[in-house]
């Protein structure tokens, strides 16, 4: 039936139900994931950025919000240049995380 | 040397104010209003960043301070300004006339059940940060023998950086505080979530950062930025916290066992009574005012009437105590000048 209307989906994120255990798993292989504070230096020096809105601090964060297909798709724009891991200021090593990230989230390896 | 110097408030500025002084070789009179020394450090378990026992520090002040005239279960009855000097009326009868006021009257703890939509007091899982050092204590406490501690969340600015709460002003040591709190919870029940939900962090003491990198990547504590904005209760008595998780611009929702407020750092109504008495100012914020801000942060407008501590605006252990070092000499320099 059509009321003329729609209904969107919530988009509000509900903790109880995020199943975190990829992101224990990364945590495991890149201990210093847990220690990204949003900072945004990252994006803000990341040269696929501009084009693609490709962010290490918001696949991060997406990760951690049980947002996996978004974090997927925006990794699907990082060109591994390496740019982010020199400006990171928690020292972690950005590039690094991404490769591990594509090992445990993306199932076809790509 | 028998020059009268009365200290208000026996918290831990006014103890350090009073070892300090009897070193100097004077003997000061405490008066404290409550049954024991220590003030609101005193109830505290372990004090950041280092995690040092908050009971010896205290022990170790009392011993120093043991020299002082001390006045427990004591409170003001009234000042009068004598033409150079005040005569300070005691509530056990006792009257000092001294020209010297030291006022160490500290803080209070923000009540957070004025915070109504947290729902302290209301719901059975919120707590604040002065309870849960009252179970590091002393290992009582319904809330936490109540649960599982799966879950568990930490309020950062209740009733602080809040103008409805009329507290506009950072409280400066909660942020840390959460941090130091969150640690010690994962510390006894590693398997639990942690949150903090903040607005900003401010990390702005000696080793505060390294205990924030700590917190995150030792111990796996989860940041969400965004003030909690409502406390439910579901049907097993377990709590809902709402709030926005700006950072990704999206409503959050999470389900805890446990849920403690981060209360803040206001002024106390026993330091505005003081005030009254003695016809010291008090600042926008609250707090007693200083004669300048900057250069004059322990001294007050009028002659003769010195601060130290928290009765001048949040602080922490070592600000304080280095605030009531700069005091006790400034009253030897001030004693100096009358001579
Ligand atoms: C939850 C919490 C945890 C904290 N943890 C830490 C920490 O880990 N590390 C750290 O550095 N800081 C910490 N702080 C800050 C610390 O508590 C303060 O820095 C400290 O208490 C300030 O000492 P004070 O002597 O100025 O005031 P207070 O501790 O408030 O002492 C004031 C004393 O004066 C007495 N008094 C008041 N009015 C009168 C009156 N009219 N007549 C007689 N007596 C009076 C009171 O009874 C009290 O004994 C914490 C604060 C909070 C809220
Ligand atoms: S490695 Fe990827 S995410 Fe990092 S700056 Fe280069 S393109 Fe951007
Ligand atoms: S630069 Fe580092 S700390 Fe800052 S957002 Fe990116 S990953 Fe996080
Ligand atoms: S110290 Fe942190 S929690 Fe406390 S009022 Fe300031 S910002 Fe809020």
């Amino acid at each position: 039936m059509d009321f003329g209307f729609k209904i969107s989906p919530s988009s509000a994120i509900n903790l109880d139900k995020v199943d975190l255990g990829k992101f224990e798993e990364l945590h495991k292989a890149e201990p210093d994931v847990y220690k990204c504070m949003a900072c945004g230096s990252c994006s803000s020096t990341c040269p696929a950025s501009r084009f693609s809105g490709m962010s290490v601090r918001k696949v991060i964060l997406d990760l951690q919000r049980g947002r996996e297909k978004e974090a997927v798709a925006l990794m699907r724009n990082c060109m591994l240049c390496g740019k982010c891991t020199m400006v990171c200021p928690r020292g972690i090593n950005t590039r690094h995380l991404i490769l591990s990230i594509c090992r445990i989230y993306m199932e076809d390896g790509k | 040397m028998k020059e009268n110097i009365v200290i208000i408030g026996g918290g831990i500025a006014g103890l350090e104010a009073a070892g300090q002084l009897a070193a100097l070789g004077y003997k000061p009179i405490i008066i404290e209003k409550s049954d024991h020394l220590g003030g609101h450090v005193a109830e505290w378990h372990r004090l950041f960043p280092d995690m040092t026992p908050a009971r010896d520090v205290v022990g170790g002040l009392i011993s120093r301070a043991s020299g002082s005239n001390i006045f427990l279960n004591t409170e003001i009855s009234f000042v009068n300004k004598l033409k150079d000097s005040y005569n300070i009326m005691l509530s056990n009868g006792i009257s000092i006339i001294t020209r010297i006021i030291l006022v160490t009257t500290g803080f209070s703890v923000f009540e957070a059940a004025r915070k109504e939509e947290y729902g302290y007091g209301v719901y059975d899982q919120v707590m604040t940060n002065r309870d849960l050092e009252h179970w590091f204590n002393t290992g009582k406490d319904k809330r936490v023998d109540n649960c599982a501690m799966n879950a568990v969340g930490f309020v950062h600015c209740v009733g602080s950086r809040d103008e409805k709460a009329k507290n506009p002003q950072c409280s400066k040591v909660c942020c840390i505080t959460a941090i130091k709190q969150a640690i010690e919870i994962k510390q006894r029940f590693p398997e639990a979530m942690v949150y903090c939900f903040y607005m900003d962090l401010r990390m702005f003491g000696k080793k505060y950062e390294d205990f924030y990198i700590n917190a995150q990547r030792d111990y796996g504590i989860r940041f969400i930025r965004g003030r909690v904005s409502e406390v439910s209760e579901n049907i097993d008595g377990r709590v809902i916290v709402k709030a926005e998780d700006t950072l990704s611009g999206k409503p959050v929702k999470v389900t805890l066992d446990l849920l403690v407020l981060m209360a803040g750092m206001v002024c106390s109504q026993e330091s505005t009574k003081v005030a009254n008495m003695a016809n010291l100012p008090v600042d926008s914020d609250g707090f007693l005012k200083s004669r300048d801000n900057v250069t004059a942060i322990i001294e007050s407008p009028k002659e003769g009437v010195f601060y130290a501590g928290a009765c001048t605006g949040p602080k922490t252990v070592p600000e304080t105590l280095a605030e009531a070092r700069a005091a006790a000499l400034e009253v030897h320099l001030y004693i100096k000048s009358l001579e």
